[in-house]
């Protein structure tokens, strides 16, 4: 299962520092992301593209986990040589995250296009 | 004149950057029931951009939409007594004060008051300041010598003593984002501006605003997961807030886009490190106890918003000179599109070696390909139709620089077969760099200028 079936993300820069915001379709599903969406499996995805450490902060209150990349915008938004400063398209390779299929899903979203 | 305290306020939002869309503010203003209505304009580095700007020519420096915002929106706001507020004041606050004059007088507008908010641009202070960057721990004497600008985020203070002064539109150069909002709501509710509690639910809903269209569906759809109507006519939020903290983010009726728990979420978390330590000159506001709850369409209430005092500094941002950056475009297509477009990159790089270009930073990237996230999301080897090669370089001088583009349009006739649609460019790179300075050493003012 890919996690954008369940969450969906948004991308922020500051400096050369990134979050990347994981929100749970259904506010139940907090303890899936809670055990499914480690640290680990983050720094997995974005491998090379995220230098520095990366924490995680969680978010009950909404249903939602808050990851902080940290030097992850090649130098810093506003003297960066990529075509994405800001890391914008980040959120992107988030939500591509593949998850082991749950016993439990309340708010699953399957592609209806 | 808020003469008195208001048991309610309305805010919209006008623009959450500086080259925002025009049309929506217009929609706040005459459907919205609005009492104020924000502008914020101020990314990062528009400062220092502003102040190289104002360097060439004193009169300007300001945001360069400011006067066609202002035709748009000056008179229906003053006819409903909705106040505007806005940090499109930049490097050169005055400036954009009697631009703003220029505009009413220009619209036949017979009276009006004008607050400009001075005080944030700390250059001089800062010449004679150190302190380490907040970014690498560095002095601040690394960058000293290309400084040209030095501005601090100024509070909701600031802003709610210029709409005190009873002015119908308030200028200022740096202010925090939220505090442009909190500043009205100190002024139009009478809260204090050490009342915590109010700080905190006021931070949240000035956090939501302040990237306009990113809390009403913008920044937001996915077609077929996260579906948004009519987004092409996005419309821009408006926040109620009550003097008791109760509070919600809706849009103007009949606008495009959506308000949803989705949205507001997102919004809450954007730019967000840690959610309970969200700095602002106003408090150190807290996320954690934030809920929404959807109480009807298209309008999201929020509670929970916390604080506790606020820090004994104000974050400064520094913006220096940087070098330049050039940059070449050169596109493939068809069979070996990839392989071509490779070759040429590998072309670039050894030329600008035989030319000996000092480059303190070469980048080549596959546009189309691996651009944006380098290669660590693919998953298969398939081969795009189409590949636009990109190579930047960052130089201390603009001829080095330049010589980047040079070598990528060379490969017109000097490289693999089929290039095409080039491109090339060359800017002065501004950087941006972070200190704390304590408050004391800062002084505010509030500057009349009427009609």
């Amino acid at each position: 299962m890919k996690l954008r079936e369940i969450a969906h993300c948004r991308a922020g820069d500051k400096g050369n520092t990134l979050n990347i915001s994981v929100i749970a379709h259904d506010e139940r599903d907090f303890r899936l992301l809670q055990d499914q969406v480690t640290v680990e499996r983050v720094r997995g995805a974005y491998g090379a593209l995220v230098k520095g450490k990366i924490d995680r902060y969680e978010l009950p209150n909404i249903g939602a986990l808050n990851f902080v990349l940290h030097d992850a915008l090649a130098g810093g938004v506003t003297t960066s040589l990529s075509s994405d400063p800001h890391g914008k398209s980040f959120s992107a390779i988030m939500v591509a995250i593949d998850l082991p299929e749950p016993e439990v899903v309340y708010g699953r979203k399957i592609n209806n296009e | 004149m808020p003469a008195s305290s208001q048991s309610k306020i309305r805010i919209g939002c006008g623009a959450g950057y500086a080259g925002d869309r025009w049309e929506p503010a217009l929609e706040c203003v005459e459907r919205g029931d609005i009492g104020y209505l924000v502008y914020e304009t101020l990314a990062e580095r528009t400062i220092a951009l502003g102040q190289l700007e104002k360097l060439r020519d004193p009169a300007r420096g300001y945001n360069p939409m400011l006067e066609a915002r202002l035709r748009l929106t000056l008179k229906p706001a003053l006819a409903r007594k909705i106040r505007i507020v806005s940090n499109m004041g930049a490097a050169n606050p005055l400036a954009a004060g009697e631009a703003v004059l220029r505009v009413a007088r220009e619209l036949g507008i017979a009276k009006l008051k004008v607050a400009v908010v001075l005080g944030d641009d700390v250059t001089d202070l800062v010449r004679n300041t150190d302190a380490p960057l907040m970014e690498n721990g560095e002095p601040l004497e690394t960058i000293k010598p290309m400084m040209v600008s030095a501005n601090a985020y100024l509070g909701a203070d600031a802003v709610a003593a210029a709409l005190a002064t009873g002015a119908d539109v308030v200028i200022t150069g740096r202010v925090a984002d939220p505090s442009l909002f909190v500043g009205c709501m100190l002024d139009g509710l009478r809260w204090r501006d050490d009342d915590y509690a109010r700080l905190g639910q006021a931070t949240v809903a000035g956090h939501l605003m302040e990237c306009a269209g990113q809390v009403t569906g913008g920044y937001f759809a996915d077609p077929g997961f996260k579906d948004v109507a009519n987004l092409a006519r996005l419309g821009f939020p408006i926040c109620e807030m009550h003097a008791d903290g109760a509070a919600f983010i809706t849009k103007p009726e009949g606008s495009g886009g959506a308000v949803t728990l989705a949205t507001c979420k997102e919004q809450l978390l954007y730019e967000v490190h840690d959610p309970v330590r969200y700095v602002t000159p106003d408090c150190v506001a807290d996320f954690s106890g934030v809920k929404f709850s959807e109480s009807a369409h298209d309008h999201v209430a929020f509670s929970g918003g916390r604080a506790t005092p606020r820090t004994a500094t104000y974050k400064v941002s520094v913006g220096y000179r940087a070098g330049y950056v050039g940059e070449g475009h050169m596109a493939y297509a068809g069979p070996g599109a990839l392989n071509r477009a490779r070759l040429a990159g590998d072309i670039v790089r050894e030329r600008l070696a035989l030319r000996n270009i000092k480059l303190d930073e070469l980048r080549v990237d596959l546009i189309g390909h691996s651009s944006l996230h380098s290669d660590v999301s693919r998953s298969d080897n398939a081969e795009p139709y189409e590949i636009r090669l990109r190579v930047s370089g960052r130089a201390q001088n603009k001829w080095d620089a330049a010589a980047v583009g040079e070598e990528v349009q060379t490969l017109y006739t000097n490289g693999p077969y089929g290039g095409a649609s080039d491109f090339m460019q060359v800017k002065e790179v501004v950087g941006v760099r972070s200190i704390l300075l304590d408050r004391s050493l800062v002084k505010t003012e509030v500057r009349m200028l009427s009609l």
